[in-house]
């Protein structure tokens, strides 16, 4: 294997220990919820990790990013707090929501992360609307849309494209595309090519990429968000990938051949990218440090998840709403 | 004052709001050219194709976007067109605009009005003359309004703009042409308060939208035979003014709610059922609801009128509540 040129190794050894990160609070939730400290679906997203990284890394605080159930791989990569993240897996109090939304609704919007979406699709609308206000609020901040191949099936997914279109707006909208609308195989429910031909009949520009590669990906988000940046309207990227994991963190995922599995953990990226980054020159053991740093880290926000408090009861009436407040009166 | 039509009151309520307020915008279907009433008339001349943006045909995209506008620092007025197309976007009204602030702990507020013409209007038939008010009241986060004059168009659009909750604001097609004085200057209607329109001491009418002018001339032939009825226009729906209606039903002893909608889980039987709870050692007779049948809505004018509560039914009934054999 030859290693590419003009490598840019700092980068590359950082997005390697953010994947790292995102990998090690994944199996820490799962760990946790079989503990039953995590009551609630999760959807990991383990063997996917090189979208979050490749595409988040290219975007500023200020960018806006809506994602979805499969989304605490993006929000830790938009740099939400994984404490905060791991306390709203466990439904306590400090979680990024105070507890309210769980894995499904993750949201820091500190950090511009407006949220994870229990709905498939539905947070493309959103976005198109995040990326019209910047606009009428005169930011040359963008939108970054993640959903996953399932939601080019829904309505949603046309007409926000082509809103976007229409509107010409700073959006770049990712298809992070595992195979699996939830646990059926996408390609058997799809007409078309997918994701990137149906952007294109829509006149967005767009590329597929193997989203096993992070280096690739990595670029390909660099020069799509530039684009988008610069006035040039939507683009969209079909990042093709693979969840190791199964559809939620309980599913056994049984309706797969174990040796397709076998076949694509051999494909990780993470593992990708060490490789990549040895061979140019960077010491194995620094590439473990990133991986232990990570597990130590998601260890103690696992511990300190499970010391915290639960949300005091009474906030279930807060923050529903101002006019008719089930605080004043509850009917 | 000034007279003015409901539709006027709507418009200038917008143009109002929008010259205060440049994070306030309007969406929906062919508003550069008015929208399909007319209601927009006139904005994107003054505001720009960016502030009065005209869709596409995309009811979801539009509510979402409005969705994520709102979540993004600026106040979205979404036109729907009808009522019943804002049902290809239920989605994006009760999943993600009344759960947006809840569901991720108050770090955002979503404040957006959704204006849905609503009711029967000249032979609609089923898919553009429904009620669908009971529907978004049942949802926590909405707030659920119902103008039924022009000075109420004017205000209440003004405060649901300036409310920081999303707003579904249900505007009654038959009330366009509706001429009536509206307070010159600025004119905000609280949210959640009824108007008492008519002092009675024999018995509670509760009404809402375009009911409130029938049950007016029910109420005016009644006093001519004596019998005094109190007319309250509930105006808001969510939240609604349960003191008003407490107060006087405790003062009358009956209560009769009348609205366009199907009767059956109607908003009438949340305020029935209320006044049942609270009043029930006062009421001097049963609660009564008058509504809609359970049918979708005829195109041919002998079958609408089946649904449509008349006021001759409002008399009688008001009548056999009153009558003492069935008084108890």
């Amino acid at each position: 294997m030859k290693t590419p040129a003009n490598l840019d190794l700092p980068r590359l050894q950082a997005l390697h220990a953010l994947m790292w990160r995102i990998r090690a609070f994944e199996e820490a939730a799962i760990a946790a919820q079989r503990e039953g400290l995590v009551l609630g679906a999760i959807h990991p997203s383990i063997g996917q990790e090189a979208v979050a990284a490749g595409v988040c890394a290219n975007l500023d605080r200020a960018d806006l990013l809506l994602s979805t159930h499969r989304g605490h791989g993006h929000t830790l990569a938009k740099g939400a707090d994984a404490l905060a993240m791991m306390r709203e897996l466990f439904g306590r109090s400090g979680g990024t929501c105070g507890g309210k939304g769980g894995s499904m609704h993750i949201a820091d919007f500190g950090v511009g992360m407006l949220g994870a979406n229990g709905v498939v699709g539905a947070n493309i609308p959103i976005a198109v609307g995040a990326a019209q206000a910047l606009r009428l609020r005169g930011s040359d901040a963008i939108v970054t849309c993640i959903f996953g191949d399932g939601a080019i099936n829904r309505g949603p997914f046309l007409e926000g494209l082509n809103w976007a279109r229409v509107f010409d707006l700073p959006v770049l909208f990712v298809c992070e595309d595992n195979g699996f609308s939830a646990t059926t195989r996408t390609a058997e429910l799809t007409g078309g090519d997918g994701a990137a031909v149906r952007a294109e009949s829509l006149g967005i520009p767009a590329d597929s990429l193997d989203g096993n590669d992070l280096i690739a990906l990595d670029a390909a988000a660099r020069g799509a968000i530039a684009a988008v940046r610069e006035g040039g309207g939507p683009r969209l990227l079909h990042c093709k990938t693979y969840r190791i994991s199964g559809h939620t963190a309980v599913d056994p995922a049984t309706y797969r051949p174990a040796e397709e599995v076998e076949d694509w953990r051999r494909a990780c990226p993470i593992d990708r990218l060490a490789g990549t980054l040895e061979m140019a020159g960077i010491d194995p053991a620094a590439l473990n440090d990133a991986r232990r740093a990570a597990e130590a880290e998601m260890a103690e926000a696992m511990a300190a998840a499970r010391a915290s408090d639960w949300p005091d009861a009474a906030l279930a009436f807060a923050d529903v709403q101002d006019a008719g407040d089930p605080r004043e009166r509850a009917f | 004052m000034a007279r003015m039509s409901y539709l006027d009151a709507g418009r200038r309520a917008l143009t109002e709001e929008m010259e205060r307020d440049p994070a306030v915008w309007a969406l929906g279907e062919d508003l550069g050219r008015g929208g399909v009433f007319g209601q927009y008339r006139g904005l994107q001349e003054m505001f720009g194709k960016d502030r009065v943006a005209d869709t596409p045909i995309s009811e979801a995209c539009i509510l979402g976007a409005a969705v994520g506008a709102a979540m993004t620092g600026t106040r979205p007025v979404v036109e729907m067109r009808f009522s019943d197309f804002a049902l290809c976007a239920v989605d994006e009204l009760v999943n993600q605009a009344a759960k947006a602030r809840f569901m991720f702990g108050g770090q955002s507020r979503v404040p957006l009005v959704v204006r849905e013409p609503i009711g029967m209007w000249r032979s609609s038939a089923a898919q553009h003359s429904q009620s669908l008010e009971a529907w978004y009241a049942h949802v926590p986060g909405l707030v659920v309004l119902c103008p039924a004059t022009p000075a109420d168009a004017l205000g209440m659009l003004k405060s649901a703009i300036r409310c920081d909750d999303p707003v579904v604001l249900m505007e009654h097609k038959n009330l366009w042409a509706l001429e009536g004085e509206v307070p010159e200057g600025e004119h905000l209607v609280p949210l959640g308060r009824a108007e008492t329109v008519r002092a009675g001491r024999d018995l509670t009418l509760v009404t809402w939208s375009a009911m409130r002018q029938p049950c007016l001339k029910a109420a005016e032939a009644l006093a001519r035979d004596g019998i005094e009825v109190e007319v309250i226009d509930l105006r808001s729906l969510w939240p609604w003014d349960r003191d008003a209606v407490m107060e006087s039903v405790a003062r009358t002893g009956r209560l009769l709610v009348v609205h366009e909608a199907v009767a059956v889980a109607g908003f009438g039987a949340e305020i029935a059922a209320s006044v049942a709870e609270a009043l029930h050692p006062q009421l001097k007779t049963a609660v009564r609801r008058l509504g809609a049948p359970r049918i979708p809505i005829a195109y041919a004018p002998p079958m609408e009128d089946e649904v449509r509560v008349s006021e001759a039914k409002i008399i009688e009934t008001a009548r056999a509540m009153l009558a003492p054999e069935r008084a108890g």
